[in-house]
């Protein structure tokens, strides 16, 4: 029988253990805690908003349900969730990357947008070229188109000093506006349509369906494949590479960074258009493999999504990619809910925003919930 | 240790004021290529500008501007922007800047409205209008930063404000509904102090998840309560007061004294602000714990008192200003109907030195920029109407970026305090 000491001993392993497997700074509880607490608080609070606005138990207990079952119960919403997480794994990457070199990336909802719409576009100028090459260079000029707009905001910054919250903001309410203009052009919307749709991706620069001969309505396409390659290269960009290692120190300290002969400037403008790609990237296969074309908004609020998943996954590629197969469930979970308990898929939204809060204030989830949490020793981090 | 050579402070500031005024000169020699060679008007043309209604007390006659103005224009940008280039420096740089745009804008004006006319009244009063929003959404970015709290959840006070407005306005009527958007918008600041102040979270997240919440909260509403009960989202408008004489002086009137209560309202509260803020202790106080909160404290200042109390009163304006989109002019709430217009007034507040009257200014240029691309949609003119509506946002980031350079935010922006 194990007493408390043994039980002790076992707690203190798996700590020791996690915290060696845990790369850069932070305590078990941070890393692993914080997160599922945050999570859980989060839904609780979402159940007491369906209260106050009317829904009743049963209801709201429909409403879980058909989240959980929506989510994971079955292979076609497995496959959903997945396909939902891709672009969003994607953009919370590039997000991430941005967090840790002290960029706060909020334009990657344009540079999703913009990058999306490139992809489209170079896609059906070319319908010639045969199946791998056409959907590369969908994908390559959906990255590089992000890039260089998310540059616009680093160059700014980098030259002017001008703050990259502000500029980013700015840059998509612009992108929104663009897309508009170009859905318009009639080189690019579809023919016979008066309302700014573009023209479809060809098939051969399409994301193939992996799950297609199994049943036809499993949308799971490749980019989960260009998902777990954009993992693997962001974890080897930031913690194995000299440019990585570059970001994380301006990150931490802009002024060191600067001192040891890092310039600033450069990391800040490579920082931002390399975020800007895997937004675009996101875009690019969000396009290619599940839309088929463009049009006004296509990139439902992915892009701010994606901030709420960089922090939940603590900036680290593989914390983004579990919290991006979260947000993937939630969503889901939560087209199921729409239809099995007829709740607004907004209640998402709230919920995520509630996911953020508890997370980036681990002071709050402690208040809330100091079971599960070691007696706090003086001194302790704020 | 090898030998780090660093510029000396007055050699970089120098190099620095010379960069910005080469910056400055490069821009304005291109807005002159510009405006000769996009903006050009037949001399023969005249752009009429009607400066009056026919119901005015006094009416004036029509301001009739040859279309040589633009080429003039041009030179005079030419000639600006030579000089900035080749000896620049010091205040020169901004106010040739701020003179240049005004006079792309006024050649912009004359080329879009040659051969037809355009109502200037009308524009300045839609001007001052839509300036309203920004103003208070700066006003309530100036209470924060001053008290050294990044506020980026402006966007979203505004929107809870409007919201609220919305709903309790259908509810309580409009004042009711006012009061409630004030209250409300108060909560979202208090909220906002909580997680900077008391939980320490970073400012900047903090404010953009209050965003997030706020616009999924309100569009979760809107979609699953409004679209059954319509009459919850159905308020009424408050109409525009006349005050008598001064509201019948020509062009300025209509503009100034034929408002509603949110354009008197923003006036009021930007000078109750300025005068709490540069000639009250309290204000003294508070811009103390913005710059320098350590000494605040050991004077005996509570840091964390003053921050709740700042950041909560610059909710209760975004509330206010909130209320302006629903109350103050449809009635109903859309989803997500504040379109980055707090994010603007941020960008007001910096224009505008993280002065409550600077913020007003800028915001009065925002709103003309918000205006003109309304009345050019009407004008026809040959922009499509999407580039147009990309004005403000361009402005935004020209300003911060552009002109602004060295503005100074309070010293202790951004970070937490911690009392020891």
């Amino acid at each position: 029988m194990t007493d408390g000491k043994d039980l002790k001993h076992v707690n203190e392993d798996l700590r020791k253990l996690l915290a060696r497997a845990a790369f850069g700074r932070g305590n078990f509880e941070d890393l692993f805690i914080v997160p599922v607490f945050a999570v859980v608080a989060a839904l609780v609070l979402g159940a007491v908003i369906m209260l106050a606005t009317g829904v009743d138990l049963p209801t709201i207990g429909q409403s879980f349900v058909a989240l959980a079952v929506g989510s994971f119960g079955s292979l076609n919403a497995v496959s959903e969730t997945l396909t939902a997480a891709i672009p969003l794994v994607l953009a919370g990457l590039g997000l991430g990357l941005g967090f840790r070199a002290g960029l706060f990336n909020i334009g990657a909802e344009g540079q999703l947008l913009l990058g999306g719409t490139a992809a489209v576009i170079i896609t059906f100028t070319f319908p010639s070229l045969p199946f791998p090459v056409l959907m590369l260079l969908g994908l390559l000029t959906g990255a590089l188109v992000g890039a260089a707009y998310a540059s616009i905001a680093g160059i700014l910054k980098a030259t002017t000093g001008a703050h990259e919250v502000i500029t980013t903001i700015m840059l998509n309410l612009i992108s929104f506006r663009l897309l508009e203009y170009i859905l318009r052009q009639p080189y690019i919307q579809r023919e016979g349509r008066s309302d700014p749709i573009s023209k479809s991706v060809p098939e051969a620069g399409q994301l193939p369906r992996l799950l297609d001969w199994f049943d036809p309505n499993l949308r799971l396409h490749a980019g989960v494949f260009v998902m777990l390659l954009a993992v693997v290269f962001v974890w080897w960009l930031l913690f194995r590479s000299k440019i990585g290692f570059a970001f994380r120190a301006s990150g931490a300290n802009p002024d060191a960074a600067r001192y040891a002969g890092m310039r600033s400037g450069l990391v800040i403008v490579a920082a931002m258009a390399t975020a800007g790609a895997l937004a675009g990237l996101a875009g690019a296969s969000q396009v290619q493999g599940v839309l088929g074309r463009a049009s006004p908004g296509f990139s439902a609020q992915m892009g701010f999504d994606a901030i709420a998943l960089a922090l939940l996954g603590r900036s680290h590629p593989v914390g983004i990619l579990f919290a991006g197969i979260l947000f993937g469930g939630l969503e889901a979970g939560g087209r199921q809910m729409q239809v099995d308990a007829g709740v607004s898929i907004d209640l998402i939204g709230i919920i995520q925003a509630l996911i953020i809060v508890f997370i980036a204030a681990p002071l709050l989830v402690r208040a809330i919930f100091p079971w599960g949490f070691r007696k706090e020793t003086k001194g302790g981090k704020a | 240790m090898s030998a780090v050579t660093t510029d000396t402070s007055a050699e970089k500031i120098a190099s620095a004021k010379a960069r910005q005024a080469r910056i400055t000169g490069g821009i304005l020699i291109g807005l002159s290529l510009l405006v000769l060679f996009l903006l050009d008007v037949a001399a023969s043309e005249v752009a009429t500008f009607k400066l009056s209604r026919p119901r005015d007390a006094w009416v004036l006659p029509d301001l009739v501007v040859p279309g040589a103005f633009n080429t003039i224009a041009a030179a005079l940008l030419a000639f600006l922007g030579v000089r900035q280039f080749l000896r620049g420096g010091g205040r020169w740089t901004s106010l040739s800047l701020g003179i240049g745009i005004a006079l792309v804008i006024m050649a912009f004006l004359v080329w879009a409205t040659a051969g037809k006319s355009f109502s200037l009244t009308g524009m300045l009063q839609a001007t001052m209008v839509r300036a309203v929003p920004i103003a208070l959404g700066g006003l309530a970015g100036v209470l924060s930063e001053r008290v050294a709290v990044i506020n980026i959840a402006i966007e979203g006070m505004l929107l809870a404000g409007a919201f609220t407005g919305a709903l309790m306005g259908s509810l309580l009527g409009g004042w009711g509904g006012l009061v409630m958007a004030v209250l409300v918008g108060g909560m979202f600041g208090m909220i906002l102090a909580a997680l900077v102040v008391t939980f320490r979270m970073d400012q900047i997240i903090a404010g953009v998840v209050i965003n997030l919440f706020v616009l999924g909260l309100t569009s979760y509403v809107t979609s699953q309560v409004f679209a059954e009960h319509r009459y919850l989202n159905n308020a009424e408008i408050f109409r525009s007061w006349k005050i008598p004489i001064l509201g019948d002086i020509p062009v300025l009137g209509p503009t100034l004294f034929n408002q509603n209560i949110f354009v008197y309202g923003a006036l009021i509260l930007v000078a109750v602000a300025t005068y709490y803020l540069f000639h009250t202790k309290g204000g003294l106080r508070a811009r103390a714990v913005g710059e320098h909160p350590r000494a605040a404290d050991t004077l005996g200042v509570d840091v964390y008192f003053t921050r709740y109390l700042h950041v909560t009163m610059a909710g209760m304006v975004a509330g206010f200003g909130g209320a302006w989109f629903t109350l103050g002019s449809v009635g109903r709430f859309d989803e997500n109907m504040t379109g980055g217009r707090g994010f603007i007034g941020l960008a007001a507040m910096i224009f505008g030195r993280w002065h409550p009257v600077g913020a007003l200014s800028a915001a009065l240029i925002f709103g003309f920029a918000d205006s003109l691309q309304q009345k050019l949609a009407l004008l026809n003119t040959p922009i499509p109407s999407e580039f147009l509506a990309m004005a403000p946002y361009i402005a935004t980031i020209i300003v911060v970026a552009g002109l602004i350079g060295k503005a100074r935010p309070p010293a202790a922006d951004g970070k937490p305090y911690v009392k020891e």
